[in-house]
């Protein structure tokens, strides 16, 4: 697998606060990455930074690099809204817009210019395949985002995400909000995915990160103590530290 | 020992009752009571209120036909031949009112959304006060800046304009109503989750794309609120318009002209020493009424849109 995100020596701080300390690696194409790791660890903040959404956290300083196919995404030559149509995501709570599923779903495509309705009908429908909602929500599309379920309301948001045709899908504890059943659905829809986008996913549960993700990264205190294939990870870890946190001594 | 609890208890007398509680009784009773008058006294003004305008208006119309009143377009109460044609009040309060929610609508969203979206912390926290403290200038106040500076800029501009005239007045009351629109809009807009924000900045929005296509649709029915508030406190200004905009009640649709509005001719006849009981008298309870009327169904239309366009979130 080809490496698609490279940090390097990568600093992150929040004012005062370093929340990324010299973050070394690197993310295959086209596979699930998992980041794992304690609350506050820098999992999110680093999530974050790979769509620039920490941009809009005032007192926000980054030192390094961080490049996505050889660009350095922090360069001035680099759009944020265009990085960010080709780096799609998914957050912790679903955040469907107060609207109807259609338009949530034609939002994005409408943004970036797709005017025709037969060309939006068309995305609207592949997205929602994609995210595996088509056949629960095809008969009622007018009707409001609010009024489907939260499992529902998140799948409709990963197909919010792929409208905009996205190289990488970010998702930010996207099941923590949901109930087992919908989490399951959503692992699954993630196992679907993965054959065609590079997913970075955070998660506090490691066991999700151990059933669904190619590679897994461990983060403690805004350090990345070890990355590896996710199966050597969790079976054979190099550092103690590692170790400590899967077998669940602490965390 | 627990025979000695059972019998506590059985006790019907209250004193020793281990569940009651003097201070909790007492408030629990009198409270609802008292809270209850202080919420009536406003509602039996308005009832007060509405009886005297209407048995004045009642009288009014014994003496002039409705008909007259509604259609006339020549309004002179106070020199003969008398004429009671409501007309020229109300296009000189319309006339006045349009002017002032097209200056201050455009310019008071686009702050709220320069306050509510762009602006750092910092100049929210120094600029939404100093809004405020704008609103409570008196009113007496903008009727002098129209007069010394708003109508010589226009007469400088339109040499044909008056002294007095609609235009001065109409932009006085549209910057006095201002910070009403960008106050209230901007709740309404800091109120709408980030994670919505978020959620559009993920698919590649703009900030300005954000504001208009997510932030102001979520914000809509405060927006909406907001603007018909200011709407019906630039129909019910009185102070500037009887400065600035004249005392001629004439049916025109020329902004440089001077015109009286609804307000301004019930402070000019309240003014003057008018009998008690005369048709005039009795006129401007009937202008009020149509004001009234005017605002009512106002707020009704404003319940009306805020409801349906409601975006829940």
């Amino acid at each position: 697998m080809s490496t698609l995100i490279e940090a390097k020596d990568l600093n992150l701080f929040y004012t005062d606060f370093h929340a990324l300390k010299n973050v070394n690696l690197t993310i295959p194409e086209k596979a699930v990455t998992a980041f794992i790791g304690p609350s506050g660890c820098g999992k999110s903040t680093l999530l974050r930074t790979l769509n620039r959404m920490n941009d809009m956290i005032a007192g926000t300083r980054i030192e390094g690099k961080l490049t996505i196919s050889g660009t350095d995404i922090y360069s001035q030559e680099v759009d944020v809204e265009t990085l960010r149509k080709k780096v799609g995501m998914v957050f912790q709570q679903p955040n469907p817009f107060p609207k109807s599923i259609y338009d949530n779903i034609a939002y994005g495509p409408r943004l970036h210019g797709i005017k025709s309705k037969q060309k939006l009908d068309e995305i609207v429908e592949t997205s929602l395949k994609s995210a595996a909602l088509w056949n629960e929500v095809k008969d009622h599309l007018k009707r409001s985002a609010l009024s489907i379920s939260g499992g529902q309301q998140q799948r409709l948001c990963i197909a919010r995400a792929l409208a905009v045709n996205p190289d990488i899908l970010l998702m930010d504890e996207a099941t923590s909000a949901l109930d087992p059943i919908s989490t399951l659905k959503i692992e699954e829809l993630v196992q679907d995915l993965r054959d065609k986008y590079t997913i970075v996913m955070v998660t506090h549960n490691m066991h999700q990160a151990a059933r669904v993700s190619n590679q897994t990264v461990f983060f403690l205190n805004g350090e990345v103590v070890e990355y590896d294939d996710t199966e050597k990870l969790f079976s054979n870890p190099e550092d103690q530290r590692t170790e400590d946190y899967i077998s669940g001594r602490f965390g | 020992m627990p025979n000695k609890q059972e019998t506590t208890i059985d006790k019907t007398n209250a004193s020793s009752n281990p569940f009651k509680n003097s201070r909790v009784s007492i408030l629990n009773k009198i409270m609802p009571i008292l809270l209850f008058l202080c919420a009536i006294v406003s509602v039996f003004t308005t009832i007060g209120i509405v009886i005297t305008l209407l048995s004045e208006t009642v009288n009014f119309f014994r003496e002039i036909p409705i008909f007259d009143f509604l259609f006339g377009t020549k309004w002179s109460a106070l020199i003969e031949p008398k004429q009671f044609g409501i007309l020229p009040l109300l296009a000189g309060t319309l006339m006045i009112t349009s002017i002032a929610i097209i200056v201050a609508l455009p310019i008071g969203l686009a702050s709220a959304i320069y306050l509510s979206e762009y602006a750092p912390d910092k100049v929210r926290r120094i600029v939404k006060p100093i809004l405020e403290v704008l609103a409570g200038v008196p009113t007496i106040v903008y009727g002098y800046f129209a007069i010394s500076i708003i109508t010589p800029i226009i007469q400088f501009i339109f040499p044909s304009a008056g002294v007095y005239n609609a235009l001065s007045a109409g932009i006085a009351v549209g910057i006095m109503i201002i910070p009403m629109i960008c106050s209230l809009s901007e709740d309404a807009m800091s109120a709408v989750p980030r994670s919505l924000r978020d959620g559009a900045y993920a698919l590649g929005a703009t900030r300005f794309e954000v504001a208009l296509k997510i932030v102001v649709p979520a914000a809509f029915s405060g927006i909406v609120s907001s603007a018909v508030l200011a709407f019906s406190r630039a129909l019910g200004e009185t102070m500037i318009v009887s400065l600035a905009a004249g005392s001629t009640p004439t049916l025109t649709f020329n902004p440089l002209d001077s015109i009286q509005t609804m307000t301004a001719y019930i402070v000019q006849v309240s003014l003057g020493d008018i009998a008690h009981g005369s048709i005039e008298y009795g006129s401007i309870f009937a202008v009020g009424m149509t004001l009234f009327v005017f605002t009512f169904l106002l707020n009704i239309l404003a319940q009306y849109i805020s409801r349906r366009f409601r975006e829940e979130y």
